[in-house]
């Protein structure tokens, strides 16, 4: 276990050597870590009534994915169609679960009603 | 040849990158803000606008710089994704919500391995940008993640459509099978860490990951859908997370994004598997679970004194009742039956009766199933009891009355060691004064146990289809 660990701070550090990216790495896995933890949090507050709308908001917003795919589609150099073609289908695979997934749930979410 | 990856790609401006990256971390705030407001039915609608706007703001954010040829095309996969979302979240039946979450859970896990694909092939050619073993590896687990996301979901809509046929396949060695993909997969996402020269170990990847997905779903039973419902929602999540590793520099609006969605899932697969008693590795790999309250098997049990009941003989029955307590399961939506419940309980609390209903947490096929089905015919929701509340209502209710639900009020989860579904927590409807089933007929629920709630001396049963059964009871209701 240690000298796996010991491995990968060894890849890591061979990586920081070329692109100073241990640091920045360590910084983003804090915010995951973080980030995982206050998911936990806020979660365990949602009534049970909710789940489904929970479920199909929290659905929408893995969706961000979208960023993911913009970020490659813009970035690509010009004429290399395979790349356009993969870029472009999940464009529209991560919109069909932003849109549909943010809009179902706000049509659910219109029925709950207090007398 | 360059050997500096920089941190911010050289086409962009250093103040243009900082600027998405405060819209990132605004939109990140939007969305905790948003599941925050989701947890109360009050401000539930507000929460998904607000997710909604953080979403909108990262895409203009990430828009603001691109080249004139990619416009087109980033402008048309839009509309296109857009408009089939949206046709599909329009048009959908309230019933076949839990298949529709289904699908666009598989929809953003695949969009996750899209995107590592097209970004492997951009890095792979671009030498100023090389793949660094994080990079690499995180390439690795988001196509397994993703592509597990995407069949697994594919399956779990499949069964849930209907095309798909709902008992747990299982066959001897399948967990081997499984392991056996996970590691080769898990292990193939290290070694693109080491060497990401060899392009088709992604595709080895994705090719194990996807028959794993069916694997892993097909061995699920209609009754252990929200768990593996919830699950899968989990994945997609993390497979979005993984996918703001592979980025350079690493996406933050998608780790934030994806690891808030992925702890979600975890939390709600944690409490279906409480409200079960049972481990997730049992709900993944103990295989009970056929399809339970279609009626398919119709095993009679005439050597039982089973007290039946017609809609006139309950509708006297209810005259006068003080309160009346309603279970609804898997039954109700099946047969459609939300709209002819909502008549009883509009004609019960014009009666003087109070109505409420007491919902299971894994009743139906996804996590909140009934709540949403019972919200769509405008039920009140604060006349929906969960068990803790629902439970000692039982005590003081005349009438009890179980709707196409079956082993989340069997008695023998409380008693029976030798059952199945012995420690799950139900619902007590055996302590009201008289139990209605409202069933089609006395096959067994989804671990094949026998329901002793049935032969119990104060249940009479009301066969038929619950839809059928309740329209007859309304009708009842209104001629006596």
């Amino acid at each position: 276990m240690i000298a796996g660990l010991n491995a990968i701070s060894m890849v890591l550090a061979q990586d920081s050597v070329q692109s100073s990216r241990a640091p920045l790495l360590i910084a983003v896995v804090f915010i995951l870590v973080l980030a995982s933890l206050y998911g936990f949090e806020i979660i365990t507050k949602v009534p049970a009534t909710l789940h489904t709308p929970l479920m199909s908001g929290s659905n929408a917003i893995s969706g961000i994915t979208i960023i993911g795919a913009l970020i490659c589609i813009i970035h690509m150099e010009p004429g290399s169609p395979f790349i356009t073609i993969l870029g472009f289908l999940a464009i529209v695979f991560a919109m069909i679960n932003v849109v549909g997934g943010f809009l179902v749930t706000d049509r659910m979410l219109q029925m709950f009603k207090r007398k | 040849m360059p050997t500096l990856a920089t941190v911010v790609t050289p086409a962009i401006p250093l103040w243009v990158s900082l600027i998405q990256d405060i819209a990132y971390l605004v939109a990140a705030i939007l969305f905790i803000f948003g599941i925050k407001q989701l947890s109360s039915p009050r401000t539930a609608r507000r929460g998904n606008m607000t997710a909604g706007v953080g979403m909108l703001l990262a895409i203009i954010a990430t828009l603001y710089i691109q080249n004139a040829m990619s416009v087109v095309w980033i402008i048309s996969a839009m509309i296109i994704g857009s408009a089939i979302g949206a046709v599909l979240a329009i048009r959908i039946q309230m019933t076949a919500m839990p298949q529709l979450v289904a699908l666009f859970n598989g929809f953003g896990g695949l969009a996750s391995v899209l995107v590592v694909g097209s970004e492997y092939l951009r890095r792979s050619h671009d030498t100023s940008l090389p793949i660094t073993f994080d990079q690499g590896l995180t390439m690795g687990l988001s196509v397994l993640i993703g592509c597990v996301t995407f069949t697994g979901s594919m399956v779990a809509y499949g069964k849930l459509q209907g095309v798909i046929a709902g008992r747990p396949r299982q066959w001897r060695g399948q967990l081997i099978g499984n392991a056996l993909m996970f590691g080769i997969s898990f292990a193939a996402s290290i070694w693109i860490g080491w060497d990401n020269t060899v392009g088709w170990t992604l595709l080895v990847i994705a090719a194990l990951s996807s028959v794993l997905g069916v694997t892993l779903t097909i061995a699920i039973g209609g009754a252990d859908m929200p768990v593996m419902v919830a699950l899968l929602n989990s994945y997609s999540g993390m497979a979005a997370c993984a996918t703001g590793f592979i980025l350079d520099p690493p996406n933050k609006a998608l780790i934030v994004s994806g690891a808030l969605v992925g702890a979600s899932g975890i939390i709600l697969t944690s409490i279906m598997c409480k409200a079960m008693n049972r481990s997730l590795a049992n709900v993944l790999f103990g295989g009970v679970g056929t399809d339970d309250s279609t009626g398919s098997g119709s095993t009679e049990h005439e050597s039982r004194p089973v007290r039946s009941v017609d809609a006139e003989e309950l509708a006297m029955m209810l005259d006068g009742v003080r309160k009346v307590i309603i279970v609804p399961g898997y039954g109700m939506a099946v047969a459609q039956a939300q709209h002819a419940v909502r008549d009883l309980f509009h004609i019960l609390e014009k009666a003087g009766t109070e109505v409420y209903f007491g919902i299971h947490p894994v009743a139906g096929r996804m996590p909140g199933h009934m709540n949403v089905l019972l919200a769509e015919v405008d039920i009140p929701y604060d006349r929906l009891l969960d068990l803790e509340q629902c439970n000692p209502e039982f005590e003081t209710a005349e009438i009890a009355m179980v709707l196409g639900a079956n082993d989340v009020v069997n008695p023998a989860a409380r008693h029976d060691k030798s059952s199945p579904i012995y420690g799950m927590p139900i619902l007590n409807v055996d302590k009201a004064q008289t139990v209605i089933v409202c069933k089609r007929s006395l096959a067994a629920g989804y671990a094949g146990v026998e329901n002793e709630l049935f032969v119990a001396p104060n249940t009479l049963m009301f066969f038929g289809d619950a839809k059928k059964s309740m329209s007859d009871l309304c009708k009842a209701l209104t001629e006596q």
